[in-house]
C-alpha cells in the first residue's frame, strides 16, 4: 500500500535536514547564496525577523510569488511561514508546494487561543517551543519538527539557550520519574499524556529538534549543537551581517564540525561584522515574539 | 571480529544508520574528517541534502579519498542523497559528486515534499516478503549501464541498484525497522 504524506514521511524530511542549517531568505539571489554556502533548506520570507521587529505592524504570510520565485531557483527544500492558527495561509502554502510550513511566532498570530490542526495536512509543519509542554502540545497537534523559539531578530542567543536547556532538563526529569508521577507531570506541563510517556521512556522528543531565534555566529551554532539540538535555523543573522556569503558558509561548517574547537577557530576568522543585536532586557513584553503561542 | 563500518556524518540522517549497524553488531565510525576513513571496511553515505554534503566533502579532499577507496573496491552504500553523490551523471546539475557509479540520476524525481510517500517494494534479492520503503523528495535512476544490477523498481522507475562493491537506494532503509538492506550491505563487506 502506498501512503502519501504519512507522519513517517513528514518526520522523515526533518531527519534528512539534521546536522544542517536552514537559512531565512527574502529573494532568489539570497536563496542561491544560501544554497551555494551549503544550506540544507531555505525559509522563504517577505522580511527577516529583525526587519519585522523594526518596521512593526502586522506580519503575514509572504506573497506567493516570492515563494514561487525562490522555489524556481534552488533544488534544496523551501520552507515558508504561516501565522499561528491561520490554517488558510497554511493551505495556500501547501498548494504552492512549500516543503515545510513554519507556524511561526515571528508573524503576528491570527488566533489567540488555538494553533493549526496540522494532522489535517499533507505538508509537514515545524513549530517553536520554550519548554517541553509547549513542544509536546505542538507535536500533539501534528507538528513533525520542533525548534526552540529563542528571541527572533535579536542576534542574541541567550533565549535559544534557555529554551533548549529547559526542554533538555524537563526531559531528563521525566526519565527519572516513577510511573505514578507522570500523569500529574502531564497535567502540570499541559502536555498530552501519551507523549509524556514517550519522552519518559526514550529520553528524547519523538521528532527532530532544531535551534532558532538569535543565532548569529558559527560559535552560536556550535554551542546549540553541543547543547543537543539536531540542526540550526538562522534568520536575520546571515543577510543582516557584513559578509553574508562568508558567514553562511562558516555557520554550515560549524554545524557539522561543532565539537572541533581548532577547526571552529579557523572557521570563525575574518567574517566581517555580525548583525548588531539587541539585549533582551531592553525589549518590552509586547516586543517579545516568544510569548506568542498557546 | 566486529566489522568496522563508517557512516559519513557531515549532514543528514547518519545517526539512524549508526543505530541499525550497531544493532547488527558492527563497530561504527562517524566520518567527519578524512582521517576518520582510516581502517574502515565499508562506508554508508546517508540521506540528507546532496548539495550540502557535496560542499562539505570538498574540505580537505575527503571526497577524493572516498573516490579512491571506492575505486579500490571498498564497499560503499548510498541512500537517497548518497545515491545522487555516487552517480556519474546528475540530470541538470553540475554539483559535486563522487563519480563512482555508471548511473544517471534525477533529483527530486517524484516531486516536492507533498509528494513524498512510503510503499511496499518487491526486492527479490532480499526474499519474498515485500520491503517497506520510505521515499522523501527522492531521486530515481533514469538510466544505468549494463554492468549495474537492478535490485528494485517502483512503478517502472529504478530505485535500488548494485554495481560490484557499490550499492545505492533512492529510499531510506534506516527509517524502517526492517534491517535486510543493511544486512545485504554487510554481506557485501564479507564477500570483499
Amino acid at each position: 500500500m502506498t501512503d502519501i504524506g504519512s507522519f513517517k514521511v513528514k518526520t522523515g524530511l526533518a531527519e534528512m535536514l539534521k546536522g544542517g542549517v536552514i537559512m531565512d531568505v527574502t529573494t532568489p539571489e539570497q536563496a542561491i547564496i544560501a544554497e551555494e554556502a551549503g544550506a540544507c533548506a531555505v525559509m522563504a520570507l517577505e522580511r527577516v525577523p529583525s526587519d519585522i521587529r523594526a518596521e512593526g505592524g502586522v506580519a503575514r504570510m509572504a506573497d506567493p510569488s516570492i515563494i514561487k520565485n525562490i522555489m524556481a531557483v534552488v533544488s534544496i527544500p523551501v520552507m515558508a511561514k504561516a501565522r499561528i492558527g491561520h490554517f488558510v495561509e497554511a493551505r495556500i502554502l501547501e498548494a504552492l508546494g512549500a516543503d515545510y510550513i513554519d507556524e511561526s511566532e515571528v508573524l503576528t498570530p491570527a488566533d489567540d487561543s488555538y494553533h493549526i490542526n496540522k494532522h489535517d495536512f499533507k505538508v509537514p509543519f515545524v513549530c517553536g517551543c520554550r519548554n517541553l509542554g509547549e513542544a509536546l502540545r505542538r507535536i500533539g497537534e501534528g507538528a513533525a519538527m520542533i525548534r526552540t523559539k529563542g528571541e527572533p531578530g535579536t542576534g542574541n542567543v541567550v533565549e535559544a539557550v534557555r529554551h533548549m536547556r529547559t526542554v533538555m532538563s524537563e526531559m531528563r526529569a521525566l526519565t527519572l520519574m516513577p510511573q505514578e508521577e507522570l500523569m500529574t507531570a502531564a497535567k502540570d506541563m499541559g502536555a498530552p499524556y501519551d507523549l509524556v510517556l514517550y519522552v519518559a521512556e526514550h529520553g528524547k522528543l519523538p521528532v527532530v529538534n532544531f535551534a532558532a531565534g538569535g543565532i548569529a555566529t558559527p560559535a552560536d551554532a556550535a554551542l546549540m549543537m553541543q547543547l543537543g539540538v539536531d540542526g540550526i535555523f538562522v534568520g536575520s543573522g546571515i543577510f543582516k551581517s557584513g559578509d553574508p556569503k562568508a558567514r553562511a558558509k562558516a555557520i554550515v561548517m560549524a554545524t557539522t564540525h561543532y565539537k572541533d574547537a581548532k577547526l571552529l577557530a579557523e572557521i570563525s576568522k575574518d567574517l566581517g561584522q555580525p548583525m548588531s543585536g539587541i539585549e533582551i532586557s531592553t525589549l518590552t513584553e509586547s516586543q517579545r515574539m516568544q510569548e506568542r503561542g498557546w | 571480529m566486529k566489522k568496522r563500518v563508517g557512516v559519513l556524518a557531515l549532514q543528514g540522517a547518519f545517526r539512524e544508520h549508526r543505530q541499525v549497524l550497531e544493532k547488527l553488531g558492527c563497530d561504527v565510525t562517524e566520518v567527519r574528517r578524512t582521517s576518520d576513513l582510516d581502517g574502515i571496511q565499508g562506508l554508508i553515505i546517508p540521506g540528507g541534502e546532496s548539495t550540502t554534503i557535496g560542499k562539505l566533502l570538498r574540505i580537505d579532499e575527503m571526497g577524493e579519498r572516498i573516490k579512491e577507496l571506492g575505486a579500490k573496491d571498498m564497499p560503499i552504500f548510498g541512500t537517497c542523497a548518497g545515491m545522487i553523490l555516487l552517480s556519474k551523471t546528475i540530470v541538470d546539475s553540475d554539483q559535486y559528486r563522487l563519480n563512482l557509479m555508471d548511473t544517471v540520476v534525477e533529483r527530486n524525481a517524484f516531486g516536492r515534499q507533498v509528494a513524498s510517500f512510503e510503499t511496499d517494494l518487491q526486492v527479490p534479492a532480499l526474499g519474498v516478503n515485500p520491503l517497506r520503503a520510505v521515499f522523501i523528495r527522492a531521486p530515481y535512476l533514469k538510466e544505468v549501464a549494463p554492468n549495474v544490477g537492478i535490485l528494485a523498481e517502483y512503478n517502472g522507475k529504478i530505485v535500488f541498484v548494485r554495481q560490484g562493491n557499490l550499492l545505492a537506494s533512492a529510499f531510506h532503509p534506516e527509517l524502517t525497522p526492517d534491517n535486510r538492506v543493511h544486512q545485504y550491505f554487510l554481506n557485501m563487506i564479507d564477500e570483499h
